[in-house]
């Protein structure tokens, strides 16, 4: 190997690969027990389907873009790393293989257009989800990626390098950046059938909190993964990341058990959130204790903030914004308050000396990364709904999308059931929604009988 | 004529063991338990999830049918009120309809021969 090469960080960053990557399915769960019976395989797939559609374009172009050497004032890669085909096995990106540091990074790619799917949850066609994938990460979250994460001694991307914010593992790119998507992606499609009237109460809490396990557990790959090398800053992150999780847990049963006057699982696994998103731009530039604030604080507004949806009325399916947009705003924003100067950057924030400089650094990469992803999401689904339509009917969505978009039923707990399925639904599995319901009528006149493709 | 009536019982699902227990011992041989969800006096309970507070009306119950022959009937309904008492609201309802016909399905017996 080349001078400079690291085992150690190399295996460190590789193991954080794999623990991000596992994050997707992770937050499959947290949101597919979140959704009711009927539509909780479509949430999970469009969390997998993000691990198809960004992979295969990370190789093709978005590493490039992101990753490649500036092309335009901070703002875009270059094309020099197209299809990865010239990168050497052995060449480096600081002390670890280039190869290591790309997967790395696709992961965070992959996570964030998932996290998205929670906003539009039980009403969207899956393949124009599919095709949001894949222009959303080309034209939003590659190009700031290289804003936020690309460093090139001042020469990379504009936030990171021109004006010197700070987003350590992606509090404004990944959460702050999905989160607003979130919210121009619900009020493009609209509300749920039966929003705020019907119940639309979490099938399976438990399978929430398995999802913020995995995602827990995952995130210390997210966060001290991103010191990029197995070292001190990387000890701070994970650190950090532990401590503002468990406060912010704490804040948000507290106000919960205050507001509505019972301490919830599903506010558990929620706070935890909440907490692993305001940590993560902050996690290598502030203190234990700043952590203790940051994720009290993280906890309690997000769980005041999850109510705005009721009151404004936009239907943000599983509080993406509320728990995304706003995690990763505050806790971008805390940077500028209790960054200590010591961590990842000498930059200080207003409580340790620093005045309003990077408070100020901060609110501009807030602000922008904030404004591109509202105006680009809500055009590319707005073309989306015009062109291919972005929405299920209503009858579909009635009768639930695990059915007509999937062709399949989560769960099979009744042997009743099993009976009349077989008895009564000889499509072929190939069968769209209308063939189903047309094979279902004259199944009313002809003998039933299950069709099994040879 | 009728010989036989069907007693139905809704009650509380906890109860289901000490009743179907005191109907063995008083010689009901067998029954038929359904789960369901219902509502009388007793109300459900509110649930909250992410501050969305949803009042759940119907509460989890056990339906129990029994089949008897008339002249048990009023027994049956006895050992079922008494074994699924708590004194609690909620406790559920027993009542019984007269059955024309009842057939064992293996052998074809009818009538109290099938029961």
């Amino acid at each position: 190997m080349p001078s400079g090469f690291s085992g150690g960080d190399t295996a460190f960053v590789l193991i954080s690969a794999a623990l991000v990557m596992l994050m997707t399915p992770g937050l499959a769960f947290f949101y597919g027990g979140m959704v009711r019976v009927k539509s909780a395989l479509n949430m999970l797939a469009m969390s997998f389907i993000a691990l198809g559609i960004v992979t295969v374009l990370w190789v093709l172009f978005g590493f490039s873009i992101a990753f490649g050497p500036d092309s335009f004032h901070g703002l875009i890669g270059d094309f020099s790393m197209l299809g990865m085909r010239h990168i050497g096995m052995n060449q480096l990106s600081g002390t670890i293989p280039v190869f290591a540091f790309s997967m790395f990074q696709l992961m965070f790619a992959v996570i964030t257009p998932a996290l998205i799917s929670g906003a539009i949850a039980d009403r969207a066609k899956f393949s124009a989800w599919a095709v949001f994938i894949a222009f959303w990460v080309t034209v939003v979250y590659f190009p700031v990626a290289h804003w936020v994460f690309y460093t090139d001694g001042g020469k990379g991307g504009w936030l990171v390098d021109h004006i010197g914010a700070l987003d350590f593992a992606g509090g404004t790119a990944v959460h702050l950046n999905a989160g607003i998507a979130g919210l121009a992606l619900a009020l493009v499609l609209g509300k749920r059938v039966g929003f705020k009237k019907d119940p639309m109460r979490p099938h399976s809490l438990p399978l929430v909190m398995l999802g913020s396990g995995l995602l827990w557990f995952g995130w210390f790959g997210f966060n001290a993964g991103s010191a990029l090398a197995a070292n001190g800053l990387a000890g701070l992150a994970f650190t950090n990341t532990q401590v503002a999780t468990a406060s912010a847990m704490i804040g948000w049963l507290a106000f919960e058990r205050i507001k509505h006057g019972a301490f919830t699982t599903l506010g558990a696994a929620s706070g935890a959130v909440a907490g692993l998103v305001g940590i993560t731009p902050a996690c290598a530039y502030i203190s234990p204790l700043g952590s203790i604030a940051l994720g009290l604080i993280c906890g309690v507004l997000c769980a005041w903030a999850i109510s705005l949806k009721y009151k404004l009325g936009f239907d943000d399916s599983l509080d993406v914004v509320g728990v995304h947009a706003v995690g990763g705003a505050v806790g971008a924003l805390l940077i500028g308050l209790l960054a200590t100067g010591g961590g990842g950057s000498a930059a200080k924030g207003l409580f340790y000396g620093g005045g309003f400089a990077q408070l100020g650094k901060q609110a501009i990469g807030v602000g922008a990364v904030g404004a591109y992803s509202f105006v680009l999401a809500w055009i590319i689904g707005t073309v989306i709904q015009k062109t291919m339509g972005f929405r299920v009917s209503e009858d579909v969505e009635i009768a639930g999308i695990d059915q007509a978009e999937h062709a399949e039923s989560a769960y099979d707990f009744s042997a009743v059931g099993a009976a009349l399925s077989k008895a009564l639904s000889p499509s072929a599995p190939s069968a769209s929604a209308a063939k189903k319901a047309a094979a279902e009528k004259s199944a009313a006149d002809s003998p039933a009988e299950t069709k099994v493709d040879a | 004529m009728p010989e036989m009536k069907i007693i139905t019982a809704v009650i509380k699902p906890h109860r289901l063991d000490d009743v179907k227990e005191a109907l063995q011992s008083f010689g009901v041989h067998g029954l038929t338990v359904t789960e369901a969800s219902g509502y009388g006096r007793q109300r459900g309970h509110t649930e909250v999830y992410r501050g969305a507070e949803y009042t759940v009306d119907l509460v989890p119950k056990v339906r129990i049918e029994v089949l008897a022959e008339d002249e048990d009937a009023d027994s049956v309904i006895e050992v079922i009120v008494k074994s699924a008492r708590t004194g609690k609201i909620g406790d559920g309802k027993v009542w019984s309809v007269p059955v024309e016909t009842a057939v064992r399905v293996r052998t074809g017996e009818r009538g109290p021969d099938a029961l």
